[in-house]
């Protein structure tokens, strides 16, 4: 008799809690798919489109539904790589492609048309100009995507890389000490001196 | 007075001996000065003089921008032959802009100069705090932190406790203890000054105890006006004794909370040399053109202090101490502990240099190999700031620049203390201050981002826009063009228009050939005059009316 109100106790209490979660998911259900915003604020946001996707976001919906892999993403480097490892810990991959220096484009403006290619192409509304008249880049907003050069009719727009002045420059990163370094490069070094 | 005693620190060798054997020299004008328009914390002025033009002493030639920066003068008068990017000191060995005068040797104030204000305690405090920001004054001990920003106390906030930082910031500086030595009373009028303006309680005047001779000189030269609640007080030489926030928990037993300033504890924290700058532009109407300068180690022939101008090579100052001696290695900016070298002595004296550091090969022998740490823990024994080191220097390592900060790395004053005592000679503040540059710059990054975000998806929202808006366009006047058919009416008006015209013409015509000679000219208006429903297409109209060819 014991074993019956057990049961019923237990099953019970499983209706009941099933109930209230029931209940609790349908009530508090989120909308948006929150990791796709957490994944898009990694993002560097250079809209190039290099990892194959149309923009940022599209790529960080990729990445929330398992259809890309984290490593297509130049501008971010080796660190966003590791920050979307992080986050949705995953292994970290090494970068698809080179990391990319930071750079502006610049038009040179002696040789601009004024067609608005470039305007139309510019993912930030970072070129400003018109139809006939000289276009010019706002370097503050550019984000260094390229997609400007290629439509340019006469190949005005140049990528230059932002130099190192004294307000950007930052400490290196200590070299670490020998005894830490992986073995292999030790044994190299060693035969290198022999 | 009861002091207390901060956490850790290094009981370091004195070396100031040599270097105030003599008195304070006052160079000369060097015949070509180089002046940086960034030589504070925050941004960098911007030059409002032009190449060519001539500028007298005192004259301002770098603007400042924003609340934290501070103005530029030109420390002599002559003319201005170039304005570009020069050397300057900094550990980046990189250039800045920097503004060249040619010294035409008058040194002479030209009709800038500020009116000298003997009156000044009947002055409005506003106006004072603004003599102050005039006269670019910065922090002397050697951070150079715009100065009127900390006379400037936030609303709520009251400053009770005034503290002078005359303990030298590092072994070898001796600066201060000259200036104190040299002119403690304008060092006294500044106080007075300060004490003015911040309305405070008491002022606390710290002098280490390895300085006798001028605590000797201030107990001396006391003025009235101060005694009873100026405290001179001796304070143990300790290194880093003249960190502000050490500094305070040895006078008062209090600590500036993580993340805050004095400010927040009701105090403020200035060096002797930064008073002298204040009294010398309240009372003078002199901008902060030049400072004292340590010239010492064992890498110069005659160790000595120097009153420098703004914008003389490295290399004078040294000339003036007796030159290099024969096997000198190296040039630091700063004192040992926290000082940096530099590769060329073309580069100029700014505000923030309180010393100049020669030494030889065997006096900075290289560091031992650097091996694995072994977590002894004496890093976190000697901290000042009560941190643990080893765990930052695990967290840099691993870049995990959240736990880092957890761990309070921004509390980090770059002491050094921990690398001194490090038996596995790990260079620890280079890993403190690469993690440090390394957050500013992502946090840059992830501002730039947003800002990019924001505008990628206002674009995206505007082509969007127009797009809808061309569709409904479309639309709209699909179904007009759809109306009027279905009405007839538009059409029937054309049509009877159409009609007239064809009429007239026809009319003309055979009036013209009725009379064969007679043409009178009548310039009958075309059809499309007539048309009040066909405004738009008017651009469509013009090659048949032919009236523009």
């Amino acid at each position: 008799m014991s074993v019956v109100y057990a049961i019923l106790a237990i099953g019970g209490l499983a209706a009941t809690f099933g109930l209230i979660l029931g209940f609790a998911a349908q009530r508090f259900r989120v909308e948006a798919d929150p990791v796709v915003d957490q994944i898009d604020a990694l993002l560097p946001q250079t809209q190039c489109g290099q990892c194959s996707y149309p923009g940022c976001r599209p790529y960080a919906e990729a990445i929330a539904a398992g259809e890309a892999d984290i490593n297509r993403c130049p501008p971010g480097g080796q660190a966003t790589v590791q920050a979307l490892a992080d986050l949705l810990d995953r292994e970290p991959t090494p970068l698809e492609e080179e990391e990319q220096e930071k750079a502006v484009a610049i038009i040179d403006e002696n040789l601009c048309i004024g067609c608005t290619l470039c305007i139309q192409a510019c993912p930030v509304d970072a070129i400003l100009g018109a139809a006939k008249q000289m276009h010019t880049v706002i370097e503050e907003e550019c984000t260094g995507c390229e997609l400007c050069i290629e439509p340019c009719p006469v190949d005005c727009i140049d990528m230059v890389p932002i130099q190192a002045d004294i307000t950007e420059w930052r400490w290196a990163e200590p070299a670490p000490s020998p005894i830490e370094r992986p073995i292999h490069t030790i044994a190299d070094g060693s035969r290198a001196s022999d | 007075m009861h002091l207390h005693r901060f956490h850790g620190g290094l009981k370091l060798p004195d070396e100031t001996a040599a270097s105030t054997a003599d008195p304070v020299l006052v160079m000369g004008v060097p015949s070509r000065l180089t002046v940086p328009l960034g030589q504070h914390i925050g941004e960098a002025a911007e030059p409002c003089v032009q190449v060519g033009d001539h500028v007298t002493k005192g004259q301002r030639i770098g603007q400042s921008k924003g609340y934290i920066a501070a103005h530029v003068h030109a420390p002599t008068s002559g003319e201005i032959i170039d304005i570009d990017l020069y050397p300057v000191p900094h550990p980046s060995g990189l250039n800045a802009p920097c503004v060249v005068i040619q010294a035409d040797g008058r040194d002479e104030w030209g009709d800038t100069r500020m009116e000298p204000w003997l009156d000044w305690d009947t002055r409005d405090l506003r106006k004072l705090r603004q003599r102050v920001r005039d006269g670019g004054i910065v922090g002397l001990g050697g951070a150079a932190f715009p100065t009127a920003v900390k006379l400037n106390p936030r609303a709520g906030q009251r400053i009770h406790t005034l503290i002078v930082n005359g303990a030298e910031c590092e072994p070898y500086i001796s600066a201060d203890d000259m200036l104190l030595r040299t002119a403690p009373e304008a060092v006294f009028e500044g106080i007075r000054i300060v004490a003015h303006l911040l309305q405070v309680e008491r002022v606390l005047f710290a002098v280490e105890d390895n300085m006798p001779e001028a605590m000797r000189t201030l107990t001396e030269t006391l003025p009235e006006e101060l005694r009873g609640w100026l405290q001179l007080v001796s304070v143990p030489a300790i290194y880093p004794t003249g960190g502000e926030r050490q500094l305070i928990k040895v006078l008062t037993g209090q600590e500036v909370p993580s993340g805050g300033l004095p400010a927040d504890i009701g105090m403020v924290c200035h060096n002797p040399g930064t008073f002298r700058a204040i009294c010398d532009v309240v009372i003078q109407g002199r901008p902060l053109v030049s400072r004292i300068v340590t010239v010492t180690g064992p890498g110069v022939r005659q160790p000595r202090n120097v009153e420098a101008l703004i914008g003389t090579p490295f290399a004078d100052v040294i000339a003036a101490a007796g030159g290099y001696a024969d096997d000198v290695d190296r040039l630091v900016m700063g004192g040992p502990m926290m000082g940096f070298a530099v590769h060329d002595d073309a580069i100029p004296v700014i505000k923030a240099t309180n010393c100049l550091l020669a030494t030889r090969p065997q006096d900075t022998p290289p560091p031992g190999p650097l091996m694995p740490c072994i977590r002894c823990g004496e890093c976190a024994a000697v901290c000042p700031a009560q941190l643990l080191p080893q765990q930052l220097y695990w967290q840099a390592k691993a870049k995990d620049f959240d736990a880092i900060q957890d761990y309070g790395l921004f509390d980090c004053i770059e002491c050094g203390c921990c690398a001194h005592v490090c038996p596995s000679n790990i260079p620890l503040v280079q890993y403190y201050r690469y993690a440090k540059n390394e957050i500013w710059a992502r946090e840059k990054e992830r501002q730039k981002s947003d800002i990019a975000r924001d505008r990628y998806e206002f674009r995206q929202e505007r082509i969007e826009r127009e797009e809808r808006e061309k569709a409904e366009r479309m639309a709209r006047k699909k179904a007009a063009v759809k109306k009027k058919a279905a009405d007839g009416e538009g059409d029937s008006d054309k049509q009877a228009a159409i009609q007239a015209a064809l009429e007239r013409a026809r009319a003309k015509k055979a009036a013209r050939a009725a009379e064969k000679q007679g043409g009178e000219p009548t310039a009958t208006a075309p059809s499309g005059d007539a048309d009040p429903g066909a405004t738009k297409p008017s651009s469509a109209d013009t090659p048949h009316d032919g009236d523009a060819r």
